[in-house]
């Protein structure tokens, strides 16, 4: 099940740059909540915070309070791997270990966490991809083939498999479609319509028809703040800050 | 559209512009002038390239040749014996080059034993580890070992490795892992274990700076995948970098492995070129590199002199095996699946 994800006074800096300023927000559980802006806003910035992937980056820093479910993510004893296995993310371009089979790429997350279970793994494996839609096109060529043979759609379902697979609670997604065709992009979408009911999903995406079909609700960032954040219908409906409703118009951005 | 003139690089979107162009063109037969030339310098330049690309294969044919020619009198005398005698006596006229072969064998695996936890260790540090600052000095140093002539390596072995060899590791090692059978009897100082080591140094630059490369060139989306299925450094490390870099490792490898076969001076100036096949790395040894530079100028006699080309003949297909072998690791190790992720 979804957790619900609740974010007070974030900032986060690339260097001596201040990405982000003082962002305060509360996700639901299993809401799915879409994150729109102009490119350089700062929304992938956010999201990268949620799981701690932001202080990946070298000369990065956050500050601010992040809650997942009852655990404070920036607390001093909250080991960020631990952070890592709890919140799934899929990136903007699809990125599927080439070297492991489509096999090893779901499995992969697993087996870092000891699972050696092969009876288990199968099944996991297999809930996974189907889960993500695309048991039916690969389960004949689960061992032989390799992630990155799939056309670019598939592998991007592919690594959703693979962040389902270790059962986290909230599913982080940086513009999962940004990078597909519109048949793979309707896929992605209905599969998160669909994903929402065990998970709570936060998504990227610059692309206003797609927040407006998948989130229950969504947030606008600018220049590193966090304009508005209301339900979907209401941000492109009737926003209640003129920047919202400039940029939704396509005034700007 | 061939002709390379200006006219013909407009958009032609109907018939009636396509007939005006080609008007154009008709009008100035320079444009046709210089198509010729320029067709001419394509055939010509193919030829170029191709006669390159043909030149490498003459070189080496030429190579085989002359040393399959020259090592004659040699092979018809000792035929196979050659590779599996143990006695180079040239007074009484009794060459078996196995002593030779183990040598260059033994002394390239010391040295990818000690030289590739090493490389990795410093291309993993200096790509997924160091701040900014640390990596590029680290990277010119590494560079620099590398265009250090190799008689300097030599004598540095002489005067320091040598000696420290002698009364520090050697002594330690025989009290350690002396019941191996690897280390004992006296420590010279000179001898296999210091040809192996000196040999790593040397090669530690090439595997290192190529492992390096192609780690770098790794997608930072593929680190960012496992980090995000809640993996450690470590685990970041084996799964997207040492696993997606894997090919790329293994022919560093093999490079290495190349220079270490056939580096002659400063493993001649350390081994201590006595042609035994002992089993302790404390003896003196000698390498096919070393025998021909050591005694090609004083072979005399047709037999001697065929039977040091010989030895050439054995380090080349010597190196040619280990090379064959090395390609087809590669081979069954990434069957199947690409070497790196595509379009990232």
């Amino acid at each position: 099940m979804g957790v619900g994800i609740e974010v007070r006074n974030l900032k986060a800096w690339y260097g001596n740059t201040e990405a982000l300023h003082s962002v305060n927000m509360q996700m639901g559980a299993n809401q799915v909540t879409a994150l729109i802006g102009p490119s350089g806003c700062g929304k992938s910035t956010f999201v990268r915070c949620l799981n701690r992937m932001h202080e990946t980056i070298p000369g990065t820093k956050v500050e601010g309070d992040v809650r997942i479910g009852s655990t404070d993510i920036y607390a001093n004893g909250t080991p960020a791997v631990e952070v890592r296995r709890r919140v799934g993310m899929v990136f903007q371009k699809p990125n599927p270990f080439p070297t492991m089979s489509i096999y090893d790429n779901v499995a992969a997350g697993l087996k870092l966490n000891g699972f050696r279970n092969r009876h288990r793994l199968d099944e996991i494996v297999e809930k996974s991809l189907k889960q993500a839609a695309l048991w039916d096109e690969v389960k004949d060529t689960l061992k032989k083939k390799s992630g990155a043979s799939l056309s670019g759609g598939q592998q991007q379902r592919l690594c959703i498999a693979r962040a389902l697979a270790v059962e986290p609670e909230v599913l982080l997604m940086d513009e999962p479609a940004s990078a597909l065709d519109p048949i793979s992009t309707g896929k992605i979408e209905e599969l998160i319509d669909e994903l929402k009911a065990n998970y709570t999903i936060v998504i990227v995406t610059h692309n206003m028809q797609q927040a407006a079909r998948v989130a229950g609700f969504t947030g606008f960032f600018l220049l590193g703040t966090l304009v508005e954040f209301d339900k979907t219908e209401k941000i492109f409906t009737n926003p209640s800050d003129k920047r919202t409703e400039d940029y939704i118009t396509g005034r700007f951005g | 559209m061939v002709a390379p003139h200006n006219a013909l690089r407009k958009p032609v979107s109907s018939g009636d512009q396509a007939e005006s162009v080609m008007r154009v063109v008709a009008e100035k037969p320079i444009a046709v002038r210089r198509s010729f030339a320029d067709r001419f310098a394509d055939a010509g330049f193919r030829w170029l390239i191709t006669l390159c690309a043909l030149s490498v294969l003459a070189i080496v044919g030429f190579f085989v040749y002359e040393l399959i020619v020259n090592s004659q009198p040699s092979l018809k005398e000792f035929g196979w014996h050659f590779f599996v005698g143990q006695d180079w006596d040239p007074v009484s006229g009794e060459f078996g080059a196995l002593p030779f072969i183990y040598g260059t064998l033994v002394s390239s695996f010391l040295a990818l034993l000690i030289a590739v936890p090493l490389s990795l260790g410093v291309a993993i540090y200096v790509t997924e580890m160091a701040p900014g600052w640390v990596r590029t000095p680290i990277s010119f140093l590494m560079e620099l070992l590398a265009a250090i002539p190799s008689v300097i390596y030599g004598l540095w072995a002489i005067f320091v490795l040598a000696p420290i060899l002698r009364v520090y590791v050697g002594p330690a090692l025989a009290k350690s892992l002396g019941w191996t059978g690897f280390f004992s009897g006296p420590v010279y100082g000179i001898g296999m274990l210091a040809a192996g080591v000196i040999l790593s140094i040397m090669i530690v630059p090439i595997i290192a700076s190529i492992t390096r490369d192609v780690m770098a060139a790794i997608p930072q989306t593929q680190r960012e995948a496992v980090l995000a299925l809640g993996a450690t450094r470590w685990e970041m490390v084996r799964i997207a970098v040492l696993r997606n870099a894997r090919t790329g490792i293994i022919g560093a490898i093999i490079l290495g492995l190349g220079r270490a076969l056939g580096e002659t001076m400063a493993v001649t100036m350390v081994i201590g070129n006595r042609p035994d096949i002992t089993k302790s790395l404390f003896a003196p040894a000698y390498t096919m590199a070393s025998v021909i530079a050591n005694e090609f100028t004083e072979a005399t006699g047709t037999l001697y002199a065929s039977a040091i080309v010989e030895v050439g003949l054995a380090l080349f297909l010597v190196t040619l095996i280990v090379n064959a072998l090395a390609q087809m690791l590669v081979w069954m190790t990434t069957r199947g699946m690409p070497s790196r992720a595509h379009g990232q």
